[in-house]
């Protein structure tokens, strides 16, 4: 829906509240210069959540990146702050070549300023150096 | 290469045959077009041995249901396949029906089968507290029994390429033809071509269409579905015989079944149908079998539902079974072989042994022919001091695999080696997978042992062959560079 | 460094914990604080940190560990926590058997089958996932269908993908993860579909995985068939009625190859039930007093196999209590026995505990049946009223009590009431 304000044309954005369990509905007008009114908070944490979802709309990130070795062939990492919606596809996508060596620690950086954005990409788990002797491989030449 | 004997389909039946026949010097080859033996309509089987009571004399099922019956015991034995004798117990829930149930007392006493008895309905509740009040009478049949009969195809199929029988699977036959020397050339899909002097039908469901292959397709089979449902293992005891309401023309009606591994199985449903792929469940048939069974034992419910199926049985167009020498030369059936076939099927398979001798095939036995099979190690059954045995000579026996039913990697790896190439190949031997959890622990282990024995990639693991792929590499699904940008506004 | 492999397992310890989870790694945190001298934990899996290692994504921690983090961060800042108070971790091992004097049978490859005695037990086996069988969704049986929990731990700890084009069954949490996860790996996700009239997960997942991808949510839909015989084809979904009844004459299929099912969580109390532990059925979980002790002396039980909670935080406070509540009964002062039955009334679901003291403060929680989507008061006999902004069945609710809030009360139970504020009489 547009309307006209100040001659620039206004539209109103929707987006789900998500602060508590409430789920507001909050509506944003807005033009391209910026936010004119928001309706639908029934609180603050409602109101700066329209502000950010509007202006900066971000995003946690989380996904895996290979670790070389044969027990634990993926290490789930995140991104170190939440990034820009528009971004979140991409940035996922950039990771997905990205081959990691053990021994690595939890928080250890693994790339850093990811397109462009300024945020680096952490493990979010510590992994060991050479594979303790595993249990699979130990068993598998086990005497049948 | 010529064999003696070829065998098309590795169901129950077949597998029964091939077993019989490796106890002679004879090259005989099973072929099955699934990816392992039973996978067709045998894994879907209630498996109940029944009494020996039900069939009529008047058809070959009669004869054959008893025969089969009494060749359970000594097959349990040899084979170690899991088999108990739990009887059953035919009620009546009104006056007419106790008429069917004597004519059916006398029809088994007249065939020799011993221990039936018409009970009052008291003396069914002394025994089987949990059974409706509404029961007057019923007819007790010891010589009933619970198989698995997936497990019991595949042993039979063991123990008879143990003895010399080469079972080949994933092959489906696409040509028959005869010359004029007596041989039967066997064409398959896959490309391969086998020659035997004897060609024996037992493909099931798709007997009449290899009879027309061979030019004596003077029958059909259509299929007609049961739907089964298995339930927790916490109704385990609410009944220990199997329950079966009075009989119609039809069919035996809907089950109780105190399955082997201790869960209760109720089913089949019997639905005819034209299509003969459809083993899908239904809301219908759930319906009607609920329905069915909370007026037996009122205690079922379908809250306790962990697993449902179906199968398809194949009916013949005489009704009965088909067995016998054909216009074919050479060509013999084992087909339409719907209940009491699994009974049946040790029976069937010595009477196509007569017919092989009687077309003049020569019967020598072999002096090496070994009828045991090293019996499954079943760790969960075992005493703690077998277990704690077990465990410190093969540690692999102190590694879970499957949480629900305590199955540990030994079993998983023996499985394997002695044939289970599939998921669902390692569940109907080791029992992975059917617990509760449905495969929500075990799955992923199966997988890698199955990956690992067998040399294969996890994406070339099945659940049953074919297309039944399980995971994909990441690289063979669409590049997610290609994903759509995530969406900027939100529509108003 | 994940585990600790002890090389030698005692025949006794003070306390043994079945589960490295959460619940299991913070009771045995709690056990060492309060003085238990020898603590094991068993699990199954071959690394300790239960189901948080493949919740890759963040919302853990805000509580516990006062800030937002992953669920690997999590479930390894747990295992530093008990590692560092010399807690042995015995993992790839299973309880085959647990009786009443605390004996445990156990198996493992690295030392075989061996039975371990316990001055307490603490149950922390977490829950499984509600199954295809359990709802009986008809149609066939092919390869590619399989629960939420299963999918996300191929594509998380393994690295494989479940297929190419699914359709999400369910709007519980897991599956809304997944539809992201998903469609961030290059699978096509065609829908999340929802039986009932209400997403059942976060306001937050249903923005962040289904409307910032466009994956489409329908409510008061569920699949009604299953089409496939190698491998999944299409499924056939349908809107259902306020009984929850599928409309088959408004039916449409979707081609897919794959079916996620995130339709529920079970508490995993196969042990449980074997020791014979006295089960409450609105939780399927054990009833537990305020100690966190079922009916059986000196077993304990905390985390998602005594109610299935949200958040992990909530799950390793509780195990504290278990776990302290282990180590008090070993050294001989163990709490006074619970002297107030508390009882769910009006739209509560389920409480846990079953029952408090009047002696120290507790923390009762809960969920409601319904949404209250406005403000909302939870009321606990007439000692205690709370008010709070909403109450959703997705998220647990809790109700602190005090002992001076008791001292005027001398009734044997306690009725724990969720109802909107403007319908107070």
């Amino acid at each position: 829906m547009t309307t006209t304000h100040e001659g620039h044309e206004a539209e109103t954005f929707v987006y789900l509240c998500t602060g508590c369990p409430l789920g507001c509905s909050l509506e944003v007008d807005a033009t391209e210069e910026g936010i004119l009114e928001i309706r639908g908070a029934t609180c603050k944490i409602g109101e700066r959540h329209a502000e950010q979802e509007h202006t900066d709309p971000r995003r946690p990130v989380s996904t895996t990146v290979r670790l070389d070795d044969p027990v634990h062939p993926r290490l789930p990492v995140r991104a170190a702050a939440p990034v820009p919606k528009g971004l979140v596809a991409p940035f996922v996508a950039h990771l997905r070549d990205v081959v990691v060596q053990p021994p690595v620690d939890r928080g250890e950086v693994l790339a850093t300023d990811v397109l462009g954005t300024g945020i680096d990409v952490i493990a979010t788990r510590s992994m060991a150096a050479a594979a303790r002797e595993d249990t699979d491989a130990r068993l598998a030449t086990a005497d049948r | 290469m010529r064999y003696d004997v070829a065998i098309i389909g590795g169901g129950v039946v077949g597998c029964a045959i091939a077993r019989a026949l490796s106890r002679y010097e004879l090259e005989v080859i099973l072929i099955e077009r699934e990816r392992e033996v039973g996978f067709g309509t045998s894994k879907a089987n209630s498996g109940i041995i029944h009494a020996g009571a039900h069939a009529k004399p008047t058809e070959l099922k009669g004869p054959l249901e008893w025969a089969g019956n009494q060749a359970w015991g000594p097959l349990h034995e040899e084979l170690g396949f899991g088999f108990k004798r739990v009887g059953e117990l035919i009620v009546a829930v009104e006056e007419e029906q106790l008429d069917t149930l004597e004519k059916l007392r006398q029809q088994g006493v007249d065939r020799g089968v011993p221990g039936l008895e018409l009970w009052d309905g008291e003396q069914v509740r002394a025994e089987e507290p949990n059974v409706s009040e509404d029961i007057i009478a019923a007819l007790w049949a010891p010589t009933a029994g619970v198989v698995n009969p997936y497990e019991a195809t595949l042993l039979l199929a063991e123990s008879a390429a143990r003895n010399g029988v080469t079972i080949t699977t994933d092959r489906t036959v696409t040509a028959l033809s005869s010359d004029d020397e007596g041989t039967w050339r066997i064409d398959t899909e896959e490309g391969v071509a086998y020659h035997s002097r004897f060609v024996i039908n037992a493909a099931g469901l798709h007997s009449d269409e290899v009879a027309a292959l061979a030019g004596v397709g003077d029958f059909t089979i259509k299929p007609r579905k049961g739907e089964e449902y298995l339930l927790d293992k916490r109704l385990s005891g609410i009944v220990s015989r199997i329950i079966f309401p009075c009989p119609t023309p039809t069919t035996k009606g809907i089950l109780v079944i105190p399955t082997v591994d201790g869960t209760i199985m109720v089913g089949p449903t019997a639905e005819d149908l034209d299509d003969k792929t459809d083993t899908s469940t239904s809301e219908a048939g759930a319906e009607q079998i609920f329905r069915s069974v909370q007026r037996l034992v009122p205690g079922i419910s379908r809250k306790d539902v962990i697993a449902e199926f179906a199968g398809l049985r194949s009916i013949s167009s005489t009704n009965d079974f088909i067995i016998g020498p054909t216009a074919a030369r050479g060509f013999i059936n084992a087909a339409g072989i719907q209940s009491p076939g699994l009974t049946a099927s040790p029976a069937i398979a010595e009477q196509i042994v007569g017919f092989l001798d009687d077309e003049g095939l020569k019967l020598r036995e072999r002096d090496d022919y070994e009828p045991t099979l090293p019996h499954p190690a079943r760790f969960a059954q075992q005493p703690l001091d077998e277990q704690i045995r077990l465990a410190a000579a093969d540690p692999r026996f102190a590694h879970l695999v499957c949480r629900c039913e305590h199955v540990t990697e030994a079993e998983v790896v023996e499985a394997i080696h002695r044939g289970a190439h599939t998921l669902d190949g390692v569940k109907f031997r080791a029992r992975c997978g059917m617990g509760r959890c449905q495969g929500g622990f075990c799955t992923w282990r199966v997988i890698e042992l199955l990956a690992r024995e067998l040399d294969l990639d996890v994406t070339e693991v099945t659940k049953c062959g074919g297309d039944s792929w399980i995971a994909l590499e990441r690289e063979d699904v669409a590049d997610p560079t290609e994903v759509a940008p995530v969406r900027e506004e939100v529509p108003t | 460094m994940i585990t600790t492999q002890p090389r030698q397992i005692a025949s006794a310890y003070d306390v043994v914990i079945v589960g490295a989870g959460p619940a299991g790694l913070a009771a045995a945190l709690g056990a060492r604080e309060q003085g238990a001298e020898s603590v094991l934990i068993v699990d199954r899996e071959r690394e300790a940190g239960g189901i948080l290692l493949q919740c890759i994504h963040s919302g853990f921690g805000l509580q516990y560990f006062k800030e937002e983090v992953t669920g690997p961060e999590y479930a390894e800042r747990s295992l530093e926590a008990a590692i560092e108070h010399d807690v042995d971790i015995l993992t790839d091992a299973f309880v085959m058997d647990l009786t009443e004097d605390r004996r445990l049978v156990l198996m493992s490859p690295e030392h075989g089958v061996v039975i371990v005695r316990a001055g307490a037990v603490v149950l922390a086996m977490g829950a499984r996932e509600r199954t295809r069988g359990a709802i009986q969704i008809p149609g066939t049986r092919p390869a590619g269908v399989l629960t939420a929990g299963l999918a996300q731990k191929m594509v998380n700890l393994h690295g494989y993908l479940p297929g190419r084009r699914a359709v999400i069954l369910g709007s519980g949490d897991i599956g809304l993860i997944m539809a992201r996860r998903l469609t961030l790996e290059g699978v096509e996700v065609a829908g999340v579909f929802e039986i009932m009239p209400y997403a059942n997960g976060l306001g937050r997942n249903i923005v962040q995985c289904l409307q910032d991808y466009d994956i489409p949510l329908h409510l008061s839909t569920t699949v009604i068939d299953i089409h496939g015989h190698d491998r999944v084809e299409r499924v056939t979904v349908a809107p259902v009625d306020e009984e929850l009844t599928p409309d088959a004459s408004r039916a449409w299929d979707i081609p897919c190859d794959t079916l996620l099912l995130s339709v529920g969580l079970i508490p995993e109390n196969e042990l449980s039930r074997t020791l014979g532990v006295r089960m409450d059925p609105l939780t399927n979980g054990p009833m537990v007093t305020s100690a966190m002790e079922t009916s059986v002396p000196g077993v304990f039980a905390a985390g998602n196999v005594v109610h299935i909670n949200d958040l992990a935080d909530w799950v390793s406070e509780e195990a504290l209590i278990a776990g302290r509540s282990a180590a008090r009964r070993v050294t001989g002062n163990p709490h006074p026995a619970d002297n107030i039955r508390v009882i769910p009334g009006e739209n509560v679901g389920a409480v846990v505990p079953q029952s408090v003291s009047s002696d120290r403060p507790h923390r009762i929680s809960f969920r409601v049946n319904r949404p209250i989507l406005e403000d909302a008061v939870i009321k606990l006999g007439d000692v205690r009223r709370r008010r709070v902004r909403a109450l959703a069945p997705a998220e647990m609710a809790t109700i602190n009590i005090a002992p001076r809030l008791l001292e005027s009360f001398h009734g044997d139970a306690l009725r724990l009431d969720a109802f909107a504020a403007a319908e107070e009489g």
